[in-house]
């Protein structure tokens, strides 16, 4: 179960991987503060995300991670500022990013395959795809399924999956449309310790073939170290950025990195960081 | 989450009501013998039984002309039931407008209304559509609301960032989302349909089982009074029982664990 895939031996490689600082980078927040009503939420946010960085905010509860995400998909709009996504001005909700919550919110009148699925009844080009294409899409649904260890279970209905296999599969419907941009807020936080690491592994097995740039909101200090490139600490309401830190862990993480010196002091040090901001 | 039933156990089971009928049945046989109750006041189930088979194609004419009346009043309840719930549910300025409104028409006493539906359409067939269809609308648009409304707001999130327009939201997610409750609400729907449909042709009709009751008891026939009371009994079970398995078939995903 934590090597999803027993072909593909586990090793440890030196490649850095943290993207180099490019000229464009995918998302980019400019100043961005949002009120609700006289609350202040998120204040003068200043942000820059990689295309394939994988991101990690952290903070108190309450500090508007959240609410960061919705900003960034434009599910809210900012009251100050600007949110760019590539060369466009975010205004209104993207149009295929993937998405995926602590619930896992799978739809119980379908069968796995078929929540999977769902994505690519919605974006284009694949739902205009003409009818004959629907079997390669299945095909392309089963291999994701395959990948995350759900293979023998697409035609499970949701209610038959355990609470981890039930967030595997919110994963793959997540990812199916090959989106530029995964959101993941708290995906993992409902799940008992060792399904979590295990989701880790198949997270980051699935970032690291597909390179998307991932958003991880989390409570989870370990999770954030286990998967991100740059770890941001926020700071209490109203929300703002304080630290900005490079995880410099050599991928594929294993199981075995979270015993390493370099990874529990990063951890210690998120939660020192973290610490000093709630005694604020 | 009930374990799977012996077949002794499902006849236990399934015979309870039957039983309970039944010992009715012979209480009230009994009393009416021992305490000899006039058949005016009440008849004995053997006297509604013998008259229920000397009126059977009376009762069979009339109980086909309210069978036909309710189920169209019912048809007609689910249309517009469930695209007011449907306008109600994703639309919180309809919503806004009109619940309010709703919920004080649904206090009305639907049986005091029905002589202005007779002024307006007449008498017989018409007005026990339309009362049928008054009464037994509102827990629809009720229901089919409500369903809209428990779709989790993490389901909207993903969708509207995959770029989903709000037709989409509502037919992939909202309108599946909300079958379980049109479902519940047609079991109570349909009952209520049968009470309006009576009801009008016990005012205004010359047809249907309500204008029998009505005929029977200006006669003292309280014998077929009970007899019509039992005909509409059964047919409303019947109905019932075709929409619990119209929901069973169609929405079983909502049944998980219970129907195996």
């Amino acid at each position: 179960m934590l090597n999803p895939d027993p072909a593909r031996p586990v090793v440890r490689d030196e490649i850095v991987a943290a993207p180099p600082r490019s000229a464009k980078p995918l998302v980019r927040l400019e100043d961005v503060s949002l009120k609700y009503d006289t609350m202040l939420a998120l204040d003068r946010t200043t942000l820059s995300i990689e295309p394939g960085e994988f991101v990690a905010l952290v903070g108190p509860s309450g500090c508007g991670k959240s609410t960061l995400m919705k900003l960034v998909t434009g599910l809210l709009p900012p009251t100050t500022g600007e949110i760019w996504f590539g060369e466009t001005r975010v205004t209104g909700p993207l149009q295929g990013a993937g998405m995926a919550f602590q619930n896992a919110t799978l739809l119980p009148w379908r069968s796995t395959i078929d929540n999977v699925m769902l994505p690519l009844e919605i974006v284009d080009p694949y739902k205009r795809m003409p009818r004959g294409a629907n079997s390669e899409l299945r095909r392309r649904s089963q291999s994701l399924l395959d990948i995350v260890g759900l293979g023998e279970f697409g035609d499970r209905q949701p209610w038959q999956l355990s609470g981890g296999m039930q967030q595997r599969a919110n994963l793959c419907r997540a990812l199916i449309h090959e989106p530029k941009l995964m959101m993941l807020d708290e995906p993992f936080a409902a799940l008992d310790a060792f399904t979590k690491e295990d989701l880790w592994q198949v997270l980051q097995d699935l970032w690291m073939r597909r390179r998307f740039t991932a958003i991880l909101v989390t409570h989870d200090l370990r999770e954030a170290a286990y998967l991100a490139d740059t770890v941001y600490v926020m700071s209490n309401r109203p929300g703002r950025i304080l630290h900005r830190c490079p995880v410099l862990l050599p991928r594929p993480r294993t199981p075995e990195t979270t015993f390493d010196a370099a990874y529990t002091d990063l951890v210690n040090e998120l939660r020192a960081m973290i610490a000093a901001v709630r005694s604020k | 989450m009930s374990a799977t039933l012996t077949p002794r156990q499902k006849l236990i089971k399934y015979s309870r009501p039957w039983l309970v009928a039944l010992a009715l049945i012979l209480v009230w046989e009994g009393a009416c013998r021992v305490f000899h109750i006039p058949e005016f006041v009440l008849p004995t189930p053997s006297r509604v039984a013998a008259a229920t088979i000397e009126f059977k194609d009376l009762l069979a004419m009339h109980a086909l002309q309210t069978l036909m009346t309710t189920l169209i009043g019912f048809f007609i309840a689910i249309v517009v039931g469930v695209l007011l719930g449907v306008a109600i549910g994703s639309s919180s300025g309809i919503y806004d407008s009109l619940y309010p409104l709703l919920i004080g028409f649904n206090s009305i006493p639907k049986v005091a209304v029905v002589p202005l539906i007779v002024i307006w359409s007449g008498i017989g067939t018409v007005p026990a559509i339309i009362t049928a269809f008054v009464i037994s609308f509102f827990p629809i648009v009720v229901n089919v609301a409500t369903g809209l409304a428990s779709v989790e707001p993490e389901m909207k999130d993903v969708l509207r960032v995959l770029g989903a327009s709000r037709y989409e939201v509502l037919t992939k997610v909202g309108i599946p989302r909300s079958l379980p409750y049109l479902f519940a609400s047609l079991k109570v729907a349909i009952t209520l349909a049968f009470i309006g449909s009576v009801v009008s042709e016990t005012i205004a009709s010359n047809d249907g089982i309500g204008f029998l009751m009505l005929s029977a008891s200006s006669r003292y026939q309280v014998a077929l009074i009970f007899s019509g009371v039992i005909v509409i009994a059964v047919m409303s079970i019947l109905m019932f029982l075709v929409c619990v398995a119209a929901e069973r078939r169609l929405v079983g995903w909502a049944f998980r664990g219970q129907a195996g």
